[in-house]
C-alpha cells in the first residue's frame, strides 16, 4: 500500500493510458496534454464557465445597452427586478451594466499583470539559470529580497506616492491601469523566476542541449530554441494562477478605496461602494463578490488542470 | 542553539537593510515636495524656501539622505505623525498588539484546520473525503478575504445578530464579561483570516504527506507492526511538516496583506487600518514606518520558521 500511492490521479491514468495508446498511433505532446487536461472534470467545467463570463463581459455591453452612469433616483437601491436584473446602487445606476463594464477592467488587469510578472520572471530566471557564479547569486538575492517584502503594504505605498503623478500624465483611467498592472506584476515575478531557474539547471545538463552545444549553437540559441520551450510547462501553470492572484490584488486595492476611481466600477470598487449598505442592499455586494469569486475559482481550477496536463509529476 | 540563533539574526540584517533601501528609493523617487505649498505661497520668498530645504538636507545627495534616515530609524526616531499629532513609534506600539493577536490566533486556527484535514485526506488519497476536502480548499482560497468578511457580517451580524461587526478596544466591562466580549468580537476577523490560510495550508499538508507516505521508512514502520496512529504521527507528519514550514514562511507576506483587509473591514484598531487611514490622510511618516514594521515582521517570522525547521529536522546542524 505504501509504495502504491501515485503522485496524482491523472498521472496514474496517463501511465495506464500510454500503454494502450502505444498500440495505436503516437499522440503529439499537445494532444497528450489535452487528453490529460480533459480528465480533470472540474477544470473542464471551469473552462466553460470562464468562457461564458469572458463572453458576457466582452459582448454583454453590446446587448445590455443601459449606460453605466444613468442616475435614476426613483429606483435607488432596488433589489433585482426585470428592469434591473442585478438591482441598482444608491444612485439608481444599473448594476448589471456596471458589472459588465467593470469586469472588462478586472479581467484585463489580471491578464496584463500576469504578462508583466511572467516576462520579468522568465527573464530573471533564464539569465540566472544560464549564467553561473555572481550573476546568478546576485539575481537570486534580489529575488529573495522581493519575496520578503510584504506585497500589499508596499503596493499601497507605491500607489500612494505615485498615483497623482501618473494621473496627470496619462489621465485617470490609463494612469491607474498602468500603475496597478506594473506594480502587481512587479510583485509576482519571483516564484516564476525561481521556477525557471530550477528548470534551467536541470535542462541545460540534458543530452539534447549538450548536442546543440557540440554542434556550435550559441548560448542565445541554446536558450531560446532548446531550453526555454522545455521549461515553459510549469511557467504556464504559474501564469494561470497569477491571473487569479492579480484579479484578487486589484479587487483588494479597489476595495480599500485605493485602486480605480469611483467612475470606473471594477468589481472590487463595486464592493467598496456597497459595503456601507450591506443591511438594506445586500445584492449590491453579493453580485460583484460572487463574480470575483467565480472568476478566481475557475482560473485556479484551470491552473490545477493544466498542472496535471503539463507537469504531471507535481501534486501540489 | 544560541549561536545558531545569533547567526540567523546576523543573516537577517542584510535583508532588513535591503528592504530599507527599497523603501527609501521608492520614497525618494516619488514626486512631490514637502515644501510644495511654500512655493505657491506669495508671502514666502524663494530664498526662505531654499534655506529650509538646505536646513532639512533635502538638497543633499541621495545616499547621504538614506544614511541619515536609517540612523534616525535605528535610534528610534521615527518621526511625527501629521494627522494624530503624536510620535510615530508611540502610535505603532499602541496598535501592534491588536494586530499580532488577530494574526496569531488566525494562524493557530488555520493550523488546527489544515493539519488534521490534510493528513486525513492524504492517508486516504482520492477517497470521497479527499475530494470534498480538496474542492473545499479550492473554494476557500479562491474566496477573497474582503468578500468572506462582508459575507460573515451579512450572515452573523445583520441576519442572525449574533456577533458585533465593529471591533472595539475600549470595552466597558469587567471580569469574565470583558473576556467574553473580546472573544466575541474577535471571532469573525480570526475566522476570515484563519479559514483563508487554512484552505491553502491544507493543500500543502496533503501534498507533503503524500510525498512522505510513499517512502521506505514508512513501509518499514508498518512492517514492524506499529499502530497506524504511531506511523502517521511519528513517522509521517513530522517529516511532512518540514516542507510545509518553508511554504508557510513564504506565505507570511500574503498573510499580512489579508490582515490589512480584515482590519479595514472590521475596523480593528491595528497597524493595518492605521496604514490605510494614514494613506488617506497623506500622513507620510506613518505610512513609511508601518510599511517598514510589516517588512520587519516578515523577516521575524522567517526567522521563527528557520528555528522550527531546525527543531523538526535534527539533521540541520545548529552550528
Amino acid at each position: 500500500m505504501a509504495g502504491s500511492t501515485l503522485a496524482s490521479r491523472t498521472a496514474d491514468a496517463g501511465v495506464a493510458g500510454t500503454a494502450a495508446v502505444e498500440r495505436r498511433r503516437p499522440f503529439s505532446p499537445g494532444r497528450e496534454a489535452w487528453r490529460r487536461f480533459r480528465r480533470h472534470r472540474l477544470a473542464l467545467a471551469s473552462v466553460a464557465i470562464l468562457a461564458v463570463m469572458v463572453l458576457m463581459v466582452v459582448l454583454g455591453p453590446l446587448v445590455w445597452r443601459v449606460p453605466i452612469n444613468d442616475i435614476d433616483f426613483t429606483a435607488r437601491l432596488s433589489p433585482p427586478t426585470w428592469t434591473h436584473p442585478f438591482g441598482t446602487d444608491d444612485l439608481g445606476q444599473d448594476l448589471l451594466a456596471r458589472m459588465l463594464y467593470g469586469g472588462r477592467i478586472s479581467l484585463a488587469v489580471g491578464l496584463a499583470a500576469m504578462l508583466v510578472a511572467i516576462s520579468v520572471g522568465v527573464l530573471v530566471g533564464a539569465v540566472a539559470g544560464i549564467s553561473r557564479g555572481s550573476v546568478d547569486a546576485g539575481l537570486m538575492w534580489l529575488t529573495d529580497l522581493f519575496l520578503s517584502l510584504p506585497p500589499l503594504p508596499v503596493l499601497l505605498l507605491v500607489i500612494y506616492l505615485f498615483r497623482d503623478k501618473l494621473k496627470d500624465v496619462f489621465g485617470p483611467e490609463v494612469g491607474v491601469f498602468i500603475l496597478i498592472v506594473v506594480v502587481i506584476g512587479c510583485f509576482r515575478w519571483m516564484p516564476v523566476a525561481r521556477l525557471v531557474r530550477a528548470q534551467f539547471f536541470s535542462i541545460r545538463e540534458k543530452e539534447f542541449v549538450e548536442a546543440a552545444r557540440a554542434l556550435g549553437a550559441s548560448t542565445t540559441r541554446q536558450v531560446v530554441r532548446h531550453i526555454l520551450p522545455n521549461a515553459l510547462g510549469p511557467v504556464i501553470v504559474a501564469g494561470t494562477i497569477d491571473v487569479a492572484a492579480a484579479i484578487i490584488a486589484e479587487s483588494t486595492l479597489s476595495f480599500l478605496g485605493l485602486g480605480f476611481p469611483p467612475d470606473i466600477p471594477t468589481w472590487g470598487r463595486l464592493l467598496y461602494d456597497a459595503k456601507d449598505y450591506l443591511d438594506f442592499a445586500p445584492h449590491w455586494a453579493l453580485f460583484p463578490g460572487a463574480a470575483i469569486f467565480l472568476a478566481v475559482l475557475t482560473i485556479n481550477f484551470i491552473g490545477d488542470g493544466l498542472r496535471d496536463a503539463l507537469d504531471p509529476r507535481k501534486v501540489l | 542553539m544560541s549561536r545558531y540563533i545569533a547567526r540567523r539574526l546576523l543573516i537577517a540584517i542584510p535583508s532588513l537593510l535591503g528592504i530599507s533601501v527599497v523603501l527609501f528609493t521608492v520614497l525618494a523617487l516619488a514626486p512631490g515636495d514637502p515644501f510644495e505649498e511654500l512655493a505657491t505661497n506669495p508671502n514666502v520668498p524663494p530664498e526662505v524656501r531654499a534655506n529650509l530645504r538646505a536646513k532639512f538636507g533635502l538638497d543633499d545627495p541621495i545616499y547621504i539622505r538614506y544614511v541619515r534616515w536609517l540612523l534616525a530609524m535605528v535610534q528610534g526616531d521615527w518621526g511625527f505623525s501629521f494627522a494624530s499629532r503624536v510620535d510615530v513609534d508611540a502610535l505603532i506600539w499602541q496598535r501592534l498588539p491588536t494586530t499580532l493577536f488577530v494574526i496569531g490566533s488566525s494562524q493557530l486556527l488555520a493550523l488546527a484546520i489544515a493539519l488534521p484535514v490534510g493528513v486525513f485526506a492524504a492517508t486516504r488519497p482520492y477517497s470521497l473525503f479527499d475530494q470534498i476536502a480538496n474542492t473545499l480548499a479550492f473554494v476557500g482560497f479562491s474566496l477573497p478575504t474582503f468578500f468572506t468578511g462582508l459575507l460573515f457580517i451579512l450572515v452573523f451580524s445583520i441576519e442572525l445578530d449574533w456577533l458585533p461587526f465593529v471591533y472595539r478596544a475600549d470595552i466597558q466591562a469587567t471580569g469574565w464579561q470583558w473576556y467574553w466580549e473580546h472573544v466575541k468580537q474577535a471571532i469573525m476577523p480570526v475566522a476570515v483570516l484563519g479559514l483563508f490560510q487554512g484552505a491553502s495550508w491544507t493543500r500543502y499538508v496533503r501534498s507533503a504527506v503524500l510525498d512522505v507516505i510513499r517512502l521506505d521508512h514508512v513501509t518499514t514502520a508498518r512492517a514492524k507492526g506499529l499502530s497506524e496512529r504511531v506511523v502517521v504521527v511519528k513517522h509521517v507528519v513530522r517529516n511532512a511538516l518540514i516542507p510545509v514550514v518553508t511554504l508557510v514562511a513564504l506565505q507570511m507576506p500574503a498573510v499580512f496583506g489579508g490582515a490589512i483587509v480584515t482590519e479595514q473591514i472590521f475596523r480593528i484598531p491595528g497597524i493595518g487600518s492605521l496604514l490605510i487611514a494614514s494613506i488617506l490622510n497623506n500622513d507620510t511618516p506613518v505610512v513609511m514606518a508601518v510599511t517598514f514594521v510589516f517588512a520587519c515582521l516578515v523577516v521575524v517570522f522567517n526567522l521563527v520558521a528557520d528555528l522550527l525547521y531546525g527543531w523538526l529536522d535534527p539533521r540541520i546542524s545548529y552550528r
